[in-house]
């Protein structure tokens, strides 16, 4: 069978729902939600990839360098408060992290 | 057919290492089962006709950011068999949600599938003279160089933030203090005394 748009779109739409689900299964890990987020953004580029593809337009390919940036950021920066936090508290541990609420 | 059989091996292997990432006990299997699902996604990528963001995928989440992972999780010190210990109590939750997604997605993948007539029946992108990596060349520096630049304005915030948030000084720590070196006096280290023929120091 011909691999079409919608081939690529279920396997973005797993990698997306695998992300999710691994946010609320590792609620206390905080280094493996960043992972997950990552997942989250790679199934994003997988769809702007594949539609860029299919409809012959690179604007796609373009956008998804743009995530791939701000992905790179975002795990830079969140490993950095990280790095911070752990040093502060000794822990990583996500529920302990309320000190901010009001 | 080739083609076919690749993106359904390279598809698996990125799901399953996917799922493996969220599931796996220590947290340095995860970051290498991440490292797999960026390889097989980089796959599709050339599949799709995309070598050059495939490329680009290998470098900077291969090669950046899933080795900043590594060195995070290497680094911090912790009982991580603790933080798993809540993995079932939230799982309720989560597997609803995840389910309510994936039965979403499905659905509008399932009914784009069944549309006819539709734009996505077009076939993907034919090969042309000029390479993938030639053809962004030639947009993203003219049409999207704004675009471009603030990607690049984005990288050089996030990286001035890390550095500002890990960078602590330290006292006690001896370091090189060329100003100091520099402006030194010959009255601060040498000091001249008379002696007596016959009497020696002291």
């Amino acid at each position: 069978m011909e691999i079409g748009l919608v081939h690529y779109l279920f396997v973005a739409g797993a990698l997306f729902t695998i992300g999710c689900f691994g946010i609320f299964a590792n609620a206390k890990n905080v280094i493996i939600i960043l992972m997950s987020i990552e997942l989250i953004l790679l199934a994003v580029n997988i769809n702007l990839v594949a539609f860029s593809a299919f409809l012959q337009n690179l604007e796609g390919q373009i956008f998804a360098m743009m995530v791939l940036t701000v992905a790179a950021a975002e795990a830079a920066v969140g490993l950095a408060i990280l790095v911070t936090y752990f040093r502060n508290r000794g822990n990583i541990a996500v529920e302990d992290i309320n000190q901010m609420r009001g | 057919m080739l083609a076919s059989i690749a993106f359904y091996v390279l598809s698996v292997i990125a799901v399953l290492s996917a799922f493996a990432v969220i599931s796996a006990r220590n947290p340095v299997h995860s970051v290498l089962f991440l490292i797999q699902t960026f390889v097989s996604a980089a796959g599709l990528f050339v599949l799709l006709g995309a070598e050059f963001l495939a490329m680009l995928l290998v470098v900077v989440y291969v090669g950046a950011v899933a080795v900043l992972f590594l060195f995070v999780v290497m680094m911090l010190d912790v009982d991580f068999a603790e933080l798993k210990k809540g993995f079932l109590a939230y799982m309720p939750l989560g597997a609803l949600i995840a389910l309510a997604l994936m039965g979403e997605l499905g659905l509008v993948a399932g009914a784009a599938m069944s549309a006819n007539g539709a734009p996505i029946a077009l076939s993907p992108a034919q090969p042309t003279e000029i390479t993938n990596a030639e053809a962004i060349g030639q947009v993203l520096y003219t049409e999207y160089l704004l675009v471009f630049q603030m990607a690049g304005l984005v990288l050089f915030v996030a990286m001035i933030g890390a550095i500002v948030l890990t960078l602590r000084h330290r006292p006690g720590v001896k370091k090189q203090d060329i100003a100091a070196q520099v402006g030194r006096k010959r009255s601060d280290g040498v000091e001249l005394k008379d002696i007596r023929p016959g009497q020696g120091l002291g």
